[in-house]
């Protein structure tokens, strides 16, 4: 296809090639769209998806490009949701700049991390984001006094959005204000990963020495993505708060940290659209299978994941990736479609 | 778009407002509990109360059926919590919202009951701001004040305790339990010599016994939450020779409830405790309610049980009091003011607070042919919750 022309014309040319938009972008956009009009009553639900996606995107940036494995991304999460908790409690409940402010300070709380992060890799990494997890939950539970401890945050109030859309007990303000976050901030990630930046992030990903040797430095670059990271899931914890109202201690939970990372691997990590198809199918899907059963719903949940990481090791999308790429699906499509015949 | 909006919203509000869900004949009731993870059981022993309440009284009151949709918010999830109550107000249409063990969830929960004004039934959720969430909240469990306040004030006058040491569990209800007896105690002279608190997941207690010891204190105060702990408490008190004849040990329910005692074994011997219920209690109502969830359940019921059970009971007597009507400011205003005999013994709603108002049982862990019990030997009567007892109205 283009992209296999554009690697032989020149790195300039591939990276040109991926930020073209394909059809099955726009459809997909589109199609977020529909809970509105199909599912109305489930919007509520749909804008939890959103966040959640955002999360498993940020995650994705550091995890699925730069190959930083991390067991606290909740840290930054519950960081930018206590920020616009606390901010709204204590009398600016403005949504759009309580976002700015929490994803700036969740981004800078990334940008101390990321001056020990950017030194280690694999499971030295995983200890340090699964202490530094724990220890800001444990920061939270202990200041009472500015967090609300184990009781959550009281008396968060979030203004109607723009001065005009309320919050509504429906969802509607909530998933539009989601979706259109989580699709503002999708496009920046797409712009940052088809960038010469995000090349060299998937350089270091796959051998950071050899990235050193041809002189590309890999620290500086860790260090960048680890804090646009940390911002991103500092938005995504804010919006949590706002569309809410609540705050607590289950923003920084371990369970947390996991469940995003479950989902990015369930989705396929290194794909963009990998977090937000695995939010989709794991929050959906908890959703039916606990309305099922409240009490064992865990059971289905896991035997999901059990399937679909032995038979799509890649996630959701690398398995469909791995046919679209196949040699018999190209041939089949080729005779379907005469007009695309491959070069 | 903006007119798009409001239309659809609009529209949204009409259909709901328009098709009252009460008028098939079912009252629906989506209750909110945690069935999942680290508080799994406690979801679970709620739910068993609420179904040997519907097993002995029916499901039908008042020529309505009632109807439970059951969901699962996990942990400490607000969030989750408040999703869900708002999906069973706006999709599942139910009239009551019940439930909730937590009490970050049972906040997020009063939100929603603000907002669509529809009446909650706070069945666990202990701390005492939980009711001023929503005009239409009302609780059937018990406030943690309730029962360290009332505690710390007896063991300084009828207990005849001057002066204790204080230990306990660094997290969010021993924390409220702590300011709550010292509080109490303090106002009615006692003195807290010293005090501590130690880890929630705490393997041996040896140590801050045996600071406690050197202190030589008249009496330890203590709070631990159920689990593993009770045990290794025990066994910290009996090492370091602690007898508790001697240095009067005084505990909150949690502390020697079922599972805890079994734990201790004799080492909980003599320990004081305060609580609002116990199911060794020979009243003949809990005895039969104990006798109907053992067949029913396979075990005993605990405070969760008696929580959920007493709070069925709430909805049914108001759903007979309001006389068929179904809307939040009906149930409400039939519930405030309830007075009932539940197995607990005698308890009412306070219709200014729309909270619990109950005995609160001073008992001493004895051997009853055999076997470890709390033994009430006093008891406190028609207590209210002191915290908003003090709220300026």
């Amino acid at each position: 296809m283009t992209s296999t022309d554009g690697a032989l014309a020149g790195p300039q040319q591939y990276l040109r090639a991926q930020q073209r938009w394909r059809a099955i972008e726009i459809v997909f956009w589109l199609s977020l769209l529909l809970p509105f009009v199909v599912t109305p009553n489930y919007l509520v639900l749909a804008s939890q998806v959103a966040i959640t996606a955002l999360f498993a995107l940020s995650l994705d940036l550091i995890l699925g490009y730069a190959g930083i494995v991390s067991l606290g991304h909740a840290a930054f999460f519950g960081f930018g949701a206590y920020t616009a908790g606390i901010l709204s409690k204590h009398g600016w409940g403005e949504p759009l700049t309580g976002l700015l402010i929490s994803g700036f300070a969740a981004g800078l709380l990334g940008y101390l991390m990321s001056f020990i992060i950017a030194r280690f890799r694999h499971l030295a990494l995983i200890m340090i984001t699964l202490g530094f997890g724990f220890l800001l939950l444990e920061l939270a539970n202990s200041l009472g006094w500015l967090t609300g401890g184990a009781d959550g945050l009281q008396g968060v109030k979030t203004w109607p959005l723009l001065g005009m859309f309320k919050f509504d007990l429906w969802g509607v303000t909530s998933y539009w204000y989601s979706l259109i976050v989580l699709f503002i901030l999708f496009l920046v990630c797409r712009r940052l990963i088809n960038s010469p930046f995000g090349l060299s992030l998937r350089g270091i990903r796959e051998n950071a020495v050899r990235m050193r040797a041809v002189g590309a430095e890999s620290r500086a670059h860790l260090q960048k993505i680890y804090t646009i990271s940390a911002a991103i899931a500092g938005i995504a914890g804010a919006l949590l708060t706002q569309t809410t109202d609540t705050v607590s201690l289950g923003v920084l939970n371990f369970e947390r940290s996991a469940d995003v990372l479950v989902i990015l691997i369930l989705g396929g990590a290194g794909r963009l659209y990998g977090g937000i198809i695995g939010a989709i199918i794991f929050l959906v899907a908890r959703d039916q299978f606990s309305g099922i059963n409240p009490q064992y719903w865990y059971f289905p949940i896991g035997v999901l994941l059990v399937v679909v990481v032995l038979f799509l090791p890649n996630g959701i999308l690398g398995g469909l990736a791995q046919i679209v790429e196949s040699e018999r699906w190209q041939r089949w499509t080729a005779n379907l479609t005469p007009w695309r015949k491959k070069p | 778009m903006r007119k798009v909006l409001i239309g659809i919203l609009g529209a949204t509000a009409l259909a709901i407002g328009a098709s009252p869900a009460s008028a098939q004949g079912t009252v629906k009731i989506g209750v909110i509990m945690t069935l999942s993870g680290q508080f799994a059981d406690a979801g679970v022993q709620m739910q068993n109360g609420v179904k040997t309440y519907m097993q002995q009284f029916g499901d039908t009151v008042g020529g309505k059926k009632i109807e439970l949709i059951v969901k699962d918010s996990g942990g400490m999830a607000p969030d989750v919590a408040k999703r869900l109550a708002q999906e069973l107000v706006v999709r599942d249409r139910v009239d009551i919202l019940a439930g909730f063990v937590l009490t970050p969830n049972a906040l997020a929960g009063g939100d929603v009951s603000a907002e669509a004004k529809k009446f909650m039934v706070v069945m666990n959720a202990a701390t005492s701001i939980v009711t001023t969430k929503s005009p239409y909240i009302v609780r059937s469990s018990v406030t943690l004040p309730q029962v360290a306040e009332t505690f710390g004030k007896w063991a300084a006058t009828k207990g005849g305790v001057k002066k204790t040491y204080s230990m306990v569990t660094d997290y969010g209800p021993g924390h409220d339990f702590e300011a709550g007896f010292h509080r109490a105690f303090k106002e009615a002279g006692g003195e807290v010599i010293g005090q501590v608190r130690f880890p929630v997941a705490n393997p041996d207690f040896s140590a801050f016994i045996q600071r406690a010891k050197d202190l030589n204190p008249e009496s330890i105060m203590i709070f631990v939450p159920g689990g593993a702990q009770p045990a290794a408490l025990g066994k910290a008190f009996a090492e370091r020779g602690i007898d508790p004849n001697k240095t009067k040990i005084l505990g909150s329910g949690e502390t020697t409830a079922e599972q805890a005692l079994k734990s201790m074994g004799d080492a909980s011997l003599g320990i004081i405790t305060a609580w609002h219920y116990d199911y060794m209690s020979k009243d003949a109502k809990n005895v039969q309610f104990v006798k109907l969830y053992n067949d029913m359940h396979k075990r005993n019921p605990d405070f969760f049980s008696i929580g959920g059970y007493d709070g069925m009971h709430v909805i049914y007597e108001s759903l007979k009091k309001a006389g068929g009507k179904t809307d939040g400011d009906s149930l409400i205003a039939a519930a405030k003011g309830l007075k009932w005999d539940s197995p607990r013994g005698p308890m009412s709603i306070d219709p200014e607070t729309r909270d619990v108002v109950q005995t609160i049982y001073i008992r001493k862990v004895e051997k009853v042919s055999g076997e470890l019990t709390n033994v009430p030997f006093d008891k406190v009567e028609n207590v209210k919750d002191p915290v908003k007892a003090r709220m300026p109205r």
